[in-house]
């Protein structure tokens, strides 16, 4: 007999059988005029776009300012409009946005909202409402955020940790101006759209999913979205006190994390507070924000290799328990980014402990990732290429993170520009390999067109061989002991000028990458109009948003009736069946004649 | 296969550029060379993982690739072999966290003899404090600090008038002798980082922090604040120099005590009262 779904007894949620309908179909509100079907829409996939389109447009802008930035390091002194201050500001706002504003509000706004609902078999998310305002706010955080840019002293220059006390200083950009003003609101802003869509993603995936739709039948994209949402939800407050506690401390005197202290010979009217509290909050939230941007990533990434090796994902409940565990322990290690912060030095025994152990579920992953490889039939689309991409990357920074997160290693290399390079790697590139390996493979669904080809290969090429050309000769640059956020060596008895050859290099590389994100930008709007027609399921997926009647799915996803789910979402290949996938809403396996 | 040479030039490109490239750390200046040792460990223990990740996975993508008539095989698990991989991989963690735990207890344990000397930054420079006859510091707090007290010193502690107060200068170290920096800043956060002594601790307003080393070899180099402070943050430079005990003599000689220059600067700190309340009230 043929298996339904997979081996019986060995993968969970893949017994026969579905439960009946527990809950009537959804109401959906029906837009009645063009601004309420896509302005203000309710349709999580139009807020998906809206979420999309506004993280990739800030987001360019914190490419541009990476362009400054190393030109200033590859260059010091040929280009004059970039004095110290304009650094520090270009390098605050590069850090912000690119964390916050693009890396979160893209993996969870953006591709949360389009494929919760679609991959588990809903109409819609479950507060419609609530997600367009969710939309709103975070645009709205995004002004305030640019708005920035234009005030009186400008942007903060405070670095994007936001350290007090120079961050309310007068010695830092924007300290005393607008800049650290508008920036705290910007993020408190951001905390609120958030929150209102991250509980509607988790509500969803609870209560929304489709008949026969286990927990453990989900794809791990949706999985990644979901722990990552969790993550959020309790890492932002932390970041939210902080923030508020912050601006009370620039605007009402208020002094929590201001202790006595003596500015420029002023004796300022502070006393008390404690700078290392903010640290011990901002990171409480930084770390798991590491996460919140790696864990969807993790989940998308599996559901691509999958799909187009045309094999089962290796060790699905193993991924999900991985997810999981890295999550959790994701709390327990923050103060790996104080080991030198003056905090009491016994702490880094645990922090160590509890750092190199995230490595293992964090390692089982990546072993399942070329395992699901291996013994596969790898067709080397653009979405493979840049899963590939993606798992070079995120293992070289991951591995990086061994050193830094062993507190004593951490010594000579923390803040140096071996731990930029780190968190380049394992937080930047790697995750925005995955952005575009997932742009590439949904482009189709969301448009009904393909992203060109060619176009594609080249900005693959380009993207991956110089982002690691950028990033991966940097280590040396901070292990030769030259420190970031230096606006230029200048004169110096130290050696460290001898890698003035090298940042100039890194700095042509980071020109070449950012030229290629242009023939990105291209690609996308030339193939709306001009892309290769290709139907509802042109990668021969088995997830639910392939299955959709329509192609792109109207507003409420589905026709008359709710899918129903019969197996998980890696039946690829499976013996005997006549084709090479088999959808999760395919009731028996059809056999080869 | 293209795509699986590219991944292979990609290992071998990293191995060279690391074993070959001039790019490497500074000679070490101090007794952390068990950090070097640490950090050569986990270099060639994730430098093994990358290369066999990397090159498996070209591998893969040699030997699996789509060909007419290929099928993937079916499994969704092997929980013998994902056993295996984590237990390897728990072995390899235990084998980079343990001489890093044993050197961090080093690290963060002082010896007995070191002798105690305080840095302070403050917006952008550098001050040092030496003990002087008594071998005590005497006591600070920011809220004495004023012109002619930059440090913030506390005129009303007698342990206080013969520290050495070095303003914006260099500091001088004696070679093979165990030193204990306590680390100070009058303003916001600056870090202490000196790349030939692999040490680096935050000097944080409000708290005192510290780090200890022994330097090993004789020369001048240079401090670089490592944690943001500001516009100056790039320009916060200051020197370490590291002399035989004959050179380290002759500079102690020269320096300043406290006592010296609150009285070039018309303060009166033995008659303390009035100079204590002065700058309370400032
Ligand atoms: C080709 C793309 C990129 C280039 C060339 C680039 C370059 C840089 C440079 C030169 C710095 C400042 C280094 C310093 O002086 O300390 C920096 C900082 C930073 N970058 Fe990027 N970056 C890129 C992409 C990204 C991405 C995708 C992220 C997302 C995580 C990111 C996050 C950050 C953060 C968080 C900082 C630290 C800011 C701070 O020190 O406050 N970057 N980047
Ligand atoms: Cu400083
Ligand atoms: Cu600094």
């Amino acid at each position: 007999m043929v298996p339904s779904g997979a081996v019986e007894g060995v993968l969970p949620g893949t017994a026969e059988g579905v439960p009946p309908a527990e809950a009537d179909d959804l109401e959906l509100y029906h837009p009645k005029s063009w601004v309420t079907k896509y302005v203000f829409s309710q349709d999580a996939k139009v807020i998906a776009i809206q979420y999309a389109g506004t993280a990739l447009a800030i987001g360019f802008v914190a490419l541009v300012l990476s362009w400054l930035m190393r030109l200033q390091l590859g260059f010091p002194g040929v280009f004059a409009f970039i004095d110290a201050a304009t650094y520090y500001q270009f390098i605050t706002m590069h850090g912000m946005i690119m964390v916050i504003y693009l890396l979160t509000a893209l993996f969870l706004g953006g591709f949360g909202n389009y494929l919760i609902p679609l991959m588990i078999g809903a109409r819609d998310m479950v507060f419609p409402y609530v997600n367009m305002l969710s939309y709103w706010v975070y645009l709205l955080a995004v002004l305030v955020l640019v708005a920035s840019f234009f005030m009186p002293g400008g942007p903060t220059g405070a670095g994007w940790t936001l350290y007090p006390p120079q961050a309310i200083l007068s010695g830092t950009p924007g300290g005393q101006e607008w800049g650290i003003i508008l920036m705290l609101v910007s993020l408190i802003l951001f905390i609120i759209g958030f929150t209102m869509g991250g509980l509607n993603y988790v509500v969803t995936v609870l209560q929304a999913r489709t008949r026969g739709m286990t927990l453990m039948r989900m794809p791990l994209t949706v999985w990644g979205i979901f722990t990552a949402t969790v993550l959020a939800l309790l890492a932002f407050p932390a970041l939210f006190v902080g923030a508020v506690m912050l601006l009370f401390d620039r605007v009402l005197n208020t002094s929590f994390f201001m202790p006595a202290l003596v500015e420029m010979g002023q004796r300022l009217n502070y006393d008390g507070g404690s700078p290392i509290l903010f640290q011990h909050l901002f990171w409480f939230f930084g770390h798991p924000e590491v996460y919140i941007v790696a864990l969807p990533a993790f989940g998308i990434v599996s559901d691509l290799i999958s799909t187009h090796a045309r094999r089962n994902i290796f060790g699905y409940r193993m991924m999900v328990w991985a997810i999981v565990a890295i999550g959790a322990l994701s709390f327990i290690v923050w103060a790996h980014h104080m080991y030198v912060s003056g905090m009491h030095p016994w702490f880094g025994f645990f922090f160590a402990t509890t750092t190199l152990i995230i490595a293992i579920p964090t390692a089982i992953k990546v072993y399942n990732w070329i395992l699901t490889l291996w013994r596969g039939d790898i067709h080397l689309t653009i979405p493979m290429l840049f899963a590939i991409a993606f798992i070079v990357t995120f293992v070289n920074g991951g591995l990086t993170g061994l050193f830094l997160g062993n507190a004593v290693v951490d010594v000579p290399l923390s803040d140096t520009m071996f731990v930029v390079a780190h968190f380049h790697m394992v937080m930047g590139v790697a995750p925005i390999f995955v952005i575009f390996g997932a742009i590439y493979h949904w482009y189709p669904k969301i448009t009904g067109r393909m992203l060109d080809e060619t176009m594609g290969k080249i900005h693959f090429w380009i993207t991956f061989i110089g982002a690691y050309a950028i990033f991966f000769p940097m280590h040396y640059v901070g292990l030769m002991g030259v420190p970031r956020r230096y606006y230029e060596l200048g004169e110096t008895v130290s050696n460290l000028h001898s890698s003035d050859a090298l940042n100039a290099f890194i700095t042509v590389a980071a020109l070449t990458v950012g030229a290629a994100q242009i023939l990105f930008l291209f690609n996308l709007f030339w193939s709306l109009s001009r892309g290769r027609q290709v139907g509802g399921n042109p990668w021969r997926a088995t997830t639910l948003e392939w299955q959709t009647p329509e192609t792109p799915p109207r507003h409420g996803n589905w026709g008359k009736e709710l899918p129903v789910v019969y197996r998980w979402a890696y039946d690829y290949n499976v013996p005997g069946a006549d084709q090479d996938f088999v959808p999760q809403n395919q009731p028996t396996i059809t056999r080869a004649a | 296969m293209a795509v699986a040479l590219i991944l292979v030039l990609i290992v071998a490109g990293s191995v060279l550029f690391h074993l070959l490239s001039p790019w490497w750390w500074t000679p070490i200046a101090s007794n952390w060379g068990y950090i070097d040792d640490t950090i050569t460990i986990t270099f060639w223990i994730t430098g093994i993982v990358f290369a066999a990740v990397v090159l498996f996975m070209a591998y893969c993508i040699y030997r699996f690739r789509h060909q007419p008539g290929r099928r993937a095989v079916y499994e969704p698990e092997s929980r013998k072999l994902e056993w295996w991989l984590t237990i390897v991989t728990g072995l390899g963690v235990a084998a980079m966290l343990a001489p890093g735990l044993f050197v961090w207890h080093q690290f963060i344990a002082v010896p007995k003899d070191a002798t105690e000397f305080e840095v302070v930054g403050q917006q952008w420079l550098w001050n040092f404090r030496l003990p002087g006859k008594d071998g005590r510091l005497g006591a600070v707090d920011t809220r004495h600090v004023s012109a002619d007290n930059p440090l913030g010193l506390d005129p009303d502690d007698p342990n206080a008038h013969d520290d050495l107060v070095i303003e914006g200068g260099d500091l001088h170290l004696e070679i093979g002798k165990p030193v204990k920096l306590l680390l100070r800043s009058i303003d916001v956060l600056h870090d202490f980082y000196v790349p030939e002594f692999r040490a680096k601790m935050d000097m944080v307003p409000g708290m005192v922090t510290y780090v200890w080393f022994t330097p090993i070899r004789t020369g001048t180099f240079e401090i670089f604040c490592a944690e943001l402070c500001g516009v100056g943050h790039a320009d916060m430079r200051g020197r370490v120099v590291v002399d035989t005990e004959q050179n380290y003599q002759a500079w102690l000689r020269e320096q300043k005590t406290f006592r010296h220059m609150s009285a070039r600067a018309g303060a009166r700190i033995d008659a303390s009262e009035d100079a204590g309340k002065e700058s309370k009230t400032e």
